[in-house]
């Protein structure tokens, strides 16, 4: 797995830029890897980050879309409006895990 | 006397039953419950719209399916109790059980999508996921002269996920053949960032759809559609008008499951991926469409899961650890139109690759190719369905997933 500098953080990323060690990842971080998507993170936006880290420490895989909308709690059309076009990609980024895998 | 109680008698409740049968001695019962009387081989709805299978081809009663030694009852099941190994039927009976198999599948669920089950519903939207679906757009099809043609696809996971692009192939040589390609503009609808879920497949299969003039909509998660003008309406607000909609629906695990607390957010069981033993009780698999595992939602993943869980059940019921570990493999013949088809073959951890298949080098069948070959191996399935696959006759194919014969060095591509 290539490593790569973010900002001064040195972190383990796969071919698309996501984390493929999810304890590389801290809040601070999170601002760097949104940032780099053009994301400036808001309390709405950390609700489903803080989700999303949460959920994978229990389930041991990224919530879908449909999760963090009925588990999470948090409307769908919202996770478009935070993280546009390709919530579930973002927010997975942003949040350090791996790509949601309910496509297959 | 241990009583083994299987919930669903489709591909993979029914394969399980016929090769439990032969493995459990007679100090066993075996139960399996449907809520219908049909086996269904759904394979073939595909084809259906075009007229290219009959309606009776493709039903067959499933006592007939299922050895003689086991218990069939036509009933519906209203919850499990897991902590008392109990199941109830909505008619109120009660299944004891010392080990269940839930292999409920999936079903497709239009009442999930506001204004799918519209007046529109099988007038100018159709799904062709059900028997009823599929026969009501043969005659959507027929009386279709030209206009937007729409595919859509709600959300993954859905049951043989590569059906849409065949559905989309086998239109366009429909509307051809009809001599009304012309009037028809054609549009893919997807919640996928491309046509397919696996790079190689997808830059393959993306570029089938372009060269048969099919634009496609990708990462379009539908929040509702509209009747007047007909269009699909996405959750970031992008409009898709459409004449005639073949939409598949969300599917979703059955219900008793999310009513039991077996289930995630569509009613899947949560499961190991690799023993398809439940992640909350010991005595409760679940194989087939029913589990969240990350595989593909289609026949042959149950076919090549049961063939690994059979020995593991046997082992668990001994006190044993269970060796055989599944490794999500699939294969699919994928029609393309014109009588001709492709082959993929993959796993957890391995796209679909070009190469030969089974055997390295000589096939008969080529992988993520278009040859008449792989669309007469698709034809001949069905007959080994009914007649080798349910019955759980050996099929010489391994159930897991082998690199011989495979292209890794095109994994460039994508």
């Amino acid at each position: 797995m290539p490593v790569t500098t973010l900002d001064g953080h040195q972190i383990h990323v796969n071919d698309e830029g996501f984390l493929t060690d999810p304890s590389e990842w801290d809040e601070d971080l999170a601002r760097i890897l949104a940032a780099q998507i053009g994301i400036e993170l808001t309390e709405p936006h950390w609700k489903a980050i803080r989700f999303l880290r949460d959920d994978f420490a229990s389930q041991g895989e990224t919530a879908t879309i449909r999760r963090v909308s009925t588990v999470g709690g948090i409307p769908v059309k919202e996770l478009f409006t935070l993280f546009p076009q390709k919530p579930a990609k973002k927010m997975a980024y942003v949040a350090g895990l791996p790509k949601p895998h309910g496509c297959v | 006397m241990k009583r083994l109680l299987i919930l669903g008698a489709g591909t993979a409740g029914t394969m399980i039953a016929n090769k439990l049968v032969k493995r459990l001695d007679d100090t066993w019962k075996i139960t399996i419950v449907d809520g219908d009387e049909q086996h269904r081989y759904q394979p073939g709805y595909l084809f259906l719209p075009f007229g290219e299978l009959r309606p009776e081809q493709v039903v067959r009663p499933r006592r007939g399916l299922l050895p003689r030694e086991v218990d069939f009852l036509c009933a519906a099941v209203d919850r499990v109790d897991a902590p008392a190994s109990e199941v109830t039927l909505t008619d109120g009976r009660r299944l004891g059980y010392d080990y269940l198999v839930i292999a409920t599948g999936v079903s497709p669920r239009p009442d999930q999508t506001p204004g799918m089950l519209g007046p529109a519903w099988r007038e100018s939207i159709f799904d062709f996921y059900s028997l009823d679906g599929a026969q009501a757009l043969a005659i959507g099809l027929q009386d279709f002269d030209g206009g937007r043609f729409v595919v859509h696809i709600t959300d993954m996971p859905i049951k043989c996920p590569v059906a849409p692009l065949e559905f989309t192939f086998l239109a366009d040589a429909y509307f051809r053949h009809r001599g009304i390609r012309d009037r028809v503009e054609m549009v893919y609808v997807t919640p996928l960032s491309s046509a397919f879920t696996k790079p190689i497949a997808a830059a393959h299969l993306g570029s089938m759809l372009d060269d048969r003039r099919v634009t496609v909509e990708p990462d379009f998660l539908v929040e509702h559609i509209d009747a007047e003008p007909q269009r699909l309406v996405s959750y970031d607000e992008r409009e898709i008008p459409f004449d005639l909609l073949v939409t598949v629906p969300l599917n979703m695990g059955a219900d008793f499951v999310g009513r039991s607390g077996l289930g995630d957010e569509l009613n899947l069981v949560r499961v190991d991926k690799h023993t398809l033993l439940s992640k909350d009780y010991q005595n409760i698999f679940a194989v087939g469409d029913a589990s969240d595992i990350p595989a593909s939602k289609a026949g042959s993943v149950a076919h090549f899961a049961v063939e690994i869980f059979v020995d593991n059940f046997i082992d668990h019921v001994n006190g044993l650890p269970m060796y055989g570990s599944f490794d999500g493999h699939a294969n699919c013949f994928v029609e393309s139109g014109d009588g001709k088809g492709l082959l993929i073959d993959f796993n957890y951890d391995i796209e679909p690759l070009t190469g030969k298949y089974p055997l390295p080098g000589v096939g008969p069948f080529s992988l993520l190719k278009e040859t008449r070959a792989n669309h007469l191996g698709k034809l001949a399935f069905r007959w080994m369905y009914w007649n080798l696959l349910l019955p759980g006759r050996p099929i010489p194919l391994p159930a897991h997933m082998s690199m011989a014969g495979k292209h890794p060095e095109k994994e460039g591509v994508s």
